[in-house]
């Protein structure tokens, strides 16, 4: 029997918004505060979304031990404490959470194989989040 | 379509073994979750049901219906209890999150009559839930 199993994770990062296809006016009056030259952070809360089979020997969908060990080695530690504009995954785009999403789902779609990913979130505030599950949209 | 969504909360132990594994895969496997002494959480269960609006009533279920429900397939089972030792359906299954979104799911399921169950979520801790949302 399928079922849907989310884990929380939390790590904090520092970014600026600014796209290098804007005018340094056109940037301040989109972004605003966010443009701020010398950046700020967050402490970002993202719940990973796994589906598939419960396991019938273990009662799993997968073991959480394997998808923490993944999320703390691929997502974790490349993401904490670090500023998102000096990363490689932000060279070409704007470290908005909205990209920040989609960076996160490709890492963990192409490389955690123990169960299918449904969809990755994050709050960068309590006031605001974001959902991506692949082109395919929410379901 | 209107979905409702009812939370309880209850303070269940469990461990997990299987006796087809090895001491060792049993360790392995299940890590510190393997204590035979047991170790306990405090659930948290969401139960959304979907239906219409009854245009006299003006309700997709009867709330106090759903409680009496709740109370009774999950919570006098369920709450302060071992659910290794004390719930039927974990002597034959391993009490994890996903077994438990489960049987909660299969207990509510024939219970529930003018509403239809739409999704079981279990948070076993504030940063791990399981959605279960029937056979199909």
């Amino acid at each position: 029997m399928k079922a849907h199993l989310t884990r929380r994770y939390m790590f904090s990062a520092s970014h600026r918004l600014n796209s290098g296809s804007l005018s340094e006016a056109e940037n301040a009056a989109i972004y605003g505060k966010c443009n701020n030259p010398f950046g700020h952070g967050h402490n970002y809360h993202l719940e990973v979304t796994v589906s598939g089979a419960v396991d019938e020997a273990t009662g799993m969908v997968c073991n959480l031990t394997d998808l923490d060990t993944f999320v703390r080695r691929e997502i974790l530690d490349r993401f904490d404490l670090e500023n998102l504009n000096t990363r490689p995954e932000f060279s070409h785009t704007v470290p908005t959470t909205e990209n920040l999403c989609t960076a996160v789902y490709d890492i963990l779609r192409l490389g955690f194989a123990h169960a299918h990913l449904e969809k990755v979130r994050i709050a960068e505030t309590m006031m605001n989040s974001f959902e991506y599950s692949g082109e395919k949209g929410i379901v | 379509m209107v979905y409702l969504t009812r939370k309880a909360e209850f303070a269940a132990s469990h461990y997990y073994h299987n006796p087809d594994f090895t001491p060792e895969e049993n360790q392995r496997i299940f890590g510190k979750c393997n204590n035979p002494n047991g170790h306990g959480h405090n659930y948290t269960l969401e139960v959304t049901v979907k239906g219409e609006v009854d245009p006299r009533s003006g309700f997709v279920v009867d709330l106090k219906q759903l409680k009496e429900i709740l109370n009774r397939e999950v919570l006098d089972a369920m709450d302060h209890r071992c659910l290794n030792k004390e719930v039927p359906e974990f002597s034959s299954r391993i009490p994890t999150t996903e077994n438990l979104a489960i049987v909660i799911w299969q207990r509510l399921e024939t219970k529930m009559k003018a509403a239809q169950l739409h999704r079981v979520r279990v948070y076993e801790t504030p940063e791990l839930f399981v959605d279960f949302y029937g056979e199909a």
